[in-house]
């Protein structure tokens, strides 16, 4: 069946919308945003004054907070080192069953069917053939036993084996010097990750857990697991991968949570 | 210059008085981001803090703009008051160490005065005739709030790069002994926050003299203290 797309509205003019008054008043335009930056910088001081009246939502301040979080974002990129291994553990340590987290509780957990599933790959790749179970469970894999660390401040280790990233990008083509990985769940999840990071020796597409295929709560058939970001950078149940230089934000990053989140 | 009666002494410079309020507003945006983000995952089960008393907004309007009621808000301030924080505070050590202040002002550290000192604060009877002269109980509360400070970076910066800063995260044991060390830390900085508003309430002119810089000293002292203005 097609999908039938709506033509964009009526009401905009054809060919897009004109850009020349805004390069014409560009100076002016980036003078009054500079100062709503000055003045949420300094309603920053103001709040300390008001406990018990919370303006965490208020629009001014969220640009001042967001713009903060891109810059922790630059540091962060910055202090990566792609040399380091984050610790490993040894087969006692390995949590069974490990611990379940989404946004939902996990009686709500849709299964994925194996057979019907597909990896879709999109963007600077080369070749965009979607992926089936068997032939990415019949690729090179490897296992790792790393601590999993959740945003809220818990975790747990765990032993994860698939394969890894980078070979993955490799064999697809993936045009390696683009700046994102994006990936999109079945369930409206999604989340991006930097480059250097999905190039990393420890970055794997995750298909067992303590040598079996994941379980459903789990992400099976796939889910990224990187012991260099926190939880909420690994999705589950990943049905599309793509490559791109455009900031893809994700399910959470968009809501405020640090995008880089790096360990 | 000794002796008049009521004559104006002053006791911070303004490099100070500025560096107290940032570092004031910092530590009250970290504690209350700080407890929005224990709540979600409490180190014991026996305490959660008030939703009033944490930062991250009001939960209805946040859950619309953000799917979550407050914890990405959290998460925001906590990550952008850590570098006021840690700036300020380093910019304060740096003035500190560089003039001499912390040394004159903080040390030595008398214990057998600080009991007799501690007793009498305990009465509220803290003689506070000269504000440019800390007494044991004073000396002691601000050595121990750094040390809590630093207690709270250390363990903060193993909380937040547990694998490139896994050295750090070692010093605790693992990233649950980094979170109780960031804690304690935090108990260690509130502790001292009750006791140093308390007593800066019953003694207003402290305020006045973090505020202006000066404070008006009674007569018969002998103030030798204008190197504290420099």
């Amino acid at each position: 069946m097609p999908i039938i797309r709506p033509a964009g509205s009526v009401h905009r003019p054809q060919g897009g919308v004109d850009q020349s008054p805004l390069l014409e008043h560009r100076r002016l335009i980036q003078r009054i945003e500079r100062r709503g930056f000055l003045r949420g910088t300094l309603s920053l001081g103001a709040l300390t004054l008001l406990t018990g009246c919370d303006i965490s939502n208020e629009q001014n301040l969220q640009g001042v907070l967001r713009t903060m979080s891109r810059w922790n974002d630059r540091v962060q990129a910055w202090l990566f080192d792609p040399s380091i291994l984050a610790p490993s553990y040894s087969e006692a340590d390995i949590a069974r069953p490990p611990r379940f987290n989404a946004f939902y509780p996990i009686d709500r957990v849709k299964p994925v069917d194996g057979e019907s599933w597909r990896l879709e790959l999109a963007g600077l790749i080369g070749d965009k053939r979607a992926w089936t179970k068997d032939a990415l469970y019949a690729l090179p894999s490897e296992a790792q036993i790393t601590r999993h660390i959740c945003v809220e401040g818990w975790d747990y280790i765990g032993k994860w084996s698939g394969v890894p990233l980078k070979m993955f990008l490799e064999r697809i083509g993936a045009d390696m010097t683009a700046k994102y990985v994006n990936f999109k769940c079945p369930d409206a999840y999604s989340s991006s990750i930097d480059m250097p990071t999905a190039l990393h020796a420890q970055t794997i597409l995750a298909t067992h857990y303590d040598k079996a295929p994941l379980p459903d709560p789990f992400g099976f058939p796939m889910r990224l697991k990187t012991p260099l970001k926190l939880g909420f950078k690994q999705p589950k149940w990943i049905t599309a991968m793509e490559v791109t230089n455009t900031y893809p934000g994700g399910y959470w990053e968009d809501g405020g949570y640090n995008w880089f989140s790096g360990l | 210059m000794a002796g008049h009666a009521g004559m104006s002494v002053k006791v911070h410079p303004s490099f100070v008085r500025i560096a107290h309020w940032i570092n004031a507003a910092a530590i009250i945006i970290m504690i209350g981001s700080g407890w929005h983000i224990y709540n979600n995952h409490p180190i014991f089960e026996w305490l959660t803090f008030p939703r009033w008393a944490t930062l991250g907004g009001d939960p209805e309007i946040t859950y619309k703009l953000n799917k979550d009621v407050g914890f990405g808000n959290a998460l925001l301030w906590h990550f952008a008051a850590m570098w006021v924080f840690f700036l300020n505070g380093t910019a304060a050590l740096i003035y500190g160490a560089a003039t001499g202040r912390l040394r004159r002002m903080w040390f030595p550290i008398s214990w057998s005065g600080f009991w007799g000192d501690f007793i009498n604060a305990a009465r509220f009877r803290l003689s506070h005739d000269d504000p440019t002269i800390y007494n044991a109980v004073q000396r002691v509360s601000y050595v121990g709030v750094v040390a809590a400070a630093l207690l709270v970076f250390v363990s903060g910066l193993a909380i937040w790069k547990p694998v490139q800063f896994q050295f750090v995260t070692a010093i605790f044991w693992d990233f649950q002994g980094a979170r109780l060390a960031h804690f304690i830390g935090m108990a260690g900085i509130v502790l001292f926050l009750i006791v140093h508003v308390a007593l800066a309430l019953l003694v207003p002119s402290t305020i006045k003299a973090m505020i202006t810089g000066s404070v008006r000293v009674k007569a018969k002292h002998d103030a030798a203290m204008p190197a504290a203005g420099e």
